[in-house]
Order: structure tokens, then C-alpha cells, then sequence
């Protein structure tokens, strides 16, 4: 039903690792507006950068750490079936990865935008999610031209 | 103030002996320093390995310069603050990061008004000399550039895109809430 639809506000899942990851996510919070928004990143310190919107927390993990990845996903699945949201947005890395793969089982629509800081080529969790994703962001027009992402502008 | 940062996650002690160098010889200027897993120690400026994100913030706040690796999130939070930055790639051949991109980070963003991209020691106290004497007048408050707000749109756009489909995605919300 029309109405049904619009009395219910979009649950949109915003998930980053820590660093500039984090920093380019708060870089979008003005998209978020008139959504039901909740945050999820490594770091319980950025509590604050969000508050009061609901806010969650995982284990850091890349590639490079197997142990903390297991952990990392173990978590990340938790939030996700938790929250149950209809949009997952990420700023990457390997959590935003995660976060896509496992929120595509649950029906969710994903986004991906890749860190400002590869501006010759997609990041490597970029690559892995391209085929996941519903849609793959570049933040730099000429990685646009040479990949299946697409250039719609950046966080500066 | 001076207010140096790398990140918490890989050490940069070029970076710190850089800075250190030219402290010795400015000893009236105050400085913090948050060196992550650097072994950097040194009596001319305050060393902390870890700041958490309130005290970062009123840190950047605070300090006249900003000195940083070229790590997008000390960048960005350099820019949301209007504070001219220095900025010293990490380099891979040095062990300082896997792969040289934040040479490329530095290369693409050298055009922005607040930011100075060093590659040395010398540059670095050059490049400090020159920002703690010039009063930055050019230095715009961060606003939403033309680029940051079609980015928003274009979420806006995607975040609402379902409307269009509400069949599929009724669909897609029961399914997911079994």
C-alpha cells in the first residue's frame, strides 16, 4: 500500500572501519536525513560523532588478521540481522565488504563508496564487492571511466 | 600549537624525527603528538600514542598547523576545521605502508588551499616555518562543495530508488524478516 510505504521511514545500516574510512561516512550523514539511521564501525570512542542515533561496534579486521575477520563477520551479521535495514551504506574496508554480502541475504539494497584516497584504481574490498554491491561508487572520475564503478561526486 | 598525528594503526617515525629536528631549534612552540605504534619519544613535545575522537577533535581545534601522514581521515578532519595541514606520504620502500598510496592520496589533493604536501625533513621545516608565518587568509570554513553535494544526492537518490519498485521490495522485507 502507497501510504503504508511512506508512513515507515528507510532503515539505512551506515557501516566504515575507523580512520578516514569513519571520517568520509560522517562526510555523508546529510543524506541520511528523514531516515531511520544507525552507524556501525571498530571504534566505541565515535559514539559521540553520532549520538543519539543508534550505534554499534565490531572487531577491526582486514585481510591480514584471519582470527579477527571470523570474529569481525560474526559481528557484523549480528548488527545486520539486528537492525534490518532496506539500505546498507559503506565507506568501506573489509567491513563494508562484509556488511554488503550479508545484508544482500536479507533483501537489503547496498552501496558501496569507495575511499577518496584511491584516486588510480579501486581499492581491493572496491574489487571484491563490485558484483555484490547495487551500487559501486568511485570518488574519482577517471577510476569511473576504467572500471564498472560510477563517478557521482566525493566527500570533498 | 603544533598537532601531529599518523593514525593508531602503522608507526611513522620519519615523520616525528622530522619534526623533532626542527623543534630543537624552535623551542618556544608547543606541541602534541599522537604517534600511534611509532617508537618516537621525545622531551620537546607531548607525546601520546592514543587520543580518543572528543580530545582529538578539540586538539585539531585548537593547533595552529596540523601535521599528518596522508591518511584521508587526518585530512578531512584538517578541512572540516579550516586548518592549514602538512602532509608526508608514507612510503612503502621505507616500511612505512604496504604500497605508496598516499603518495597518490598527496598528489591528488596538493591543489587544496590548506594543504602542503613534504616529502623530507627539509620540506617538512620549511613548510612549517612558512605556515607558522603566514596568516592564513584564503582558508575557507568547510562548506558543501558542488561535488560533496551531488555525492549526497546521488545517496539520496539511491536511498529512495525503492519507491519506484514497492512490489519487489515488500517482497525483499518479508523475506528478510523470516
Amino acid at each position: 500500500m502507497q501510504h503504508t510505504a511512506n508512513a515507515k521511514k528507510k532503515r539505512v545500516l551506515a557501516v566504515a572501519s575507523g580512520g578516514g574510512h569513519w571520517v568520509q561516512l560522517l562526510r555523508l550523514r546529510p543524506a541520511f536525513a528523514n531516515c531511520d539511521v544507525h552507524f556501525a564501525t571498530v571504534d566505541a570512542g565515535a559514539k559521540a560523532d553520532v549520538s543519539p542515533s543508534p550505534f554499534y561496534t565490531f572487531k577491526d579486521a582486514n585481510r591480514d588478521t584471519k582470527l579477527s575477520l571470523i570474529l569481525s563477520t560474526f559481528q557484523i551479521a549480528m548488527i545486520v540481522l539486528r537492525v534490518r535495514p532496506d539500505v546498507v551504506i559503506s565507506t568501506g574496508a573489509a567491513a563494508g565488504f562484509l556488511a554488503i554480502r550479508i545484508a544482500k541475504l536479507i533483501g537489503a539494497r547496498t552501496m558501496f563508496v569507495d575511499s577518496i584516497a584511491n584516486a588510480n584504481e579501486l581499492s581491493l574490498s572496491a574489487q571484491l564487492v563490485a558484483k555484490h554491491a547495487d551500487q559501486l561508487v568511485t570518488q574519482w572520475p577517471s577510476v569511473a571511466d576504467k572500471t564498472q564503478a560510477t563517478y557521482i561526486g566525493s566527500v570533498l | 600549537m603544533i598537532f601531529a598525528t599518523v593514525g593508531t594503526q602503522l608507526p611513522f617515525d620519519r615523520l616525528f624525527n622530522s619534526l623533532d629536528t626542527w623543534a630543537e631549534t624552535r623551542s618556544a612552540q608547543e606541541i602534541v603528538a599522537q604517534t600511534g605504534t611509532s617508537e618516537f619519544q621525545s622531551s620537546r613535545m607531548d607525546v601520546r600514542r592514543m587520543i580518543d575522537a572528543p580530545s582529538f577533535r578539540s586538539l585539531v581545534k585548537k593547533a595552529d598547523v596540523l601535521v599528518a601522514h596522508a591518511g584521508m581521515g587526518s585530512i578531512l578532519t584538517a578541512i572540516e576545521y579550516a586548518k592549514p595541514v602538512i602532509i608526508m606520504p608514507r612510503r612503502a620502500e621505507f616500511g612505512e605502508h604496504r604500497n605508496d598510496h598516499q603518495m597518490a592520496t598527496a598528489e591528488n589533493l596538493a591543489h587544496l588551499s590548506n594543504l602542503r604536501v613534504v616529502y623530507s625533513a627539509a620540506m617538512l621545516e620549511d613548510a612549517l616555518d612558512e605556515a607558522l608565518n603566514t596568516r592564513p587568509v584564503d582558508i575557507q570554513h568547510d562548506q558543501i562543495s558542488q561535488t560533496h553535494q551531488s555525492l549526497l544526492s546521488g545517496i539520496q537518490d539511491f536511498i529512495f530508488a525503492e519507491a519506484q519498485t514497492p512490489a519487489r521490495a515488500h517482497h525483499a522485507t518479508l523475506a528478510g524478516s523470516v
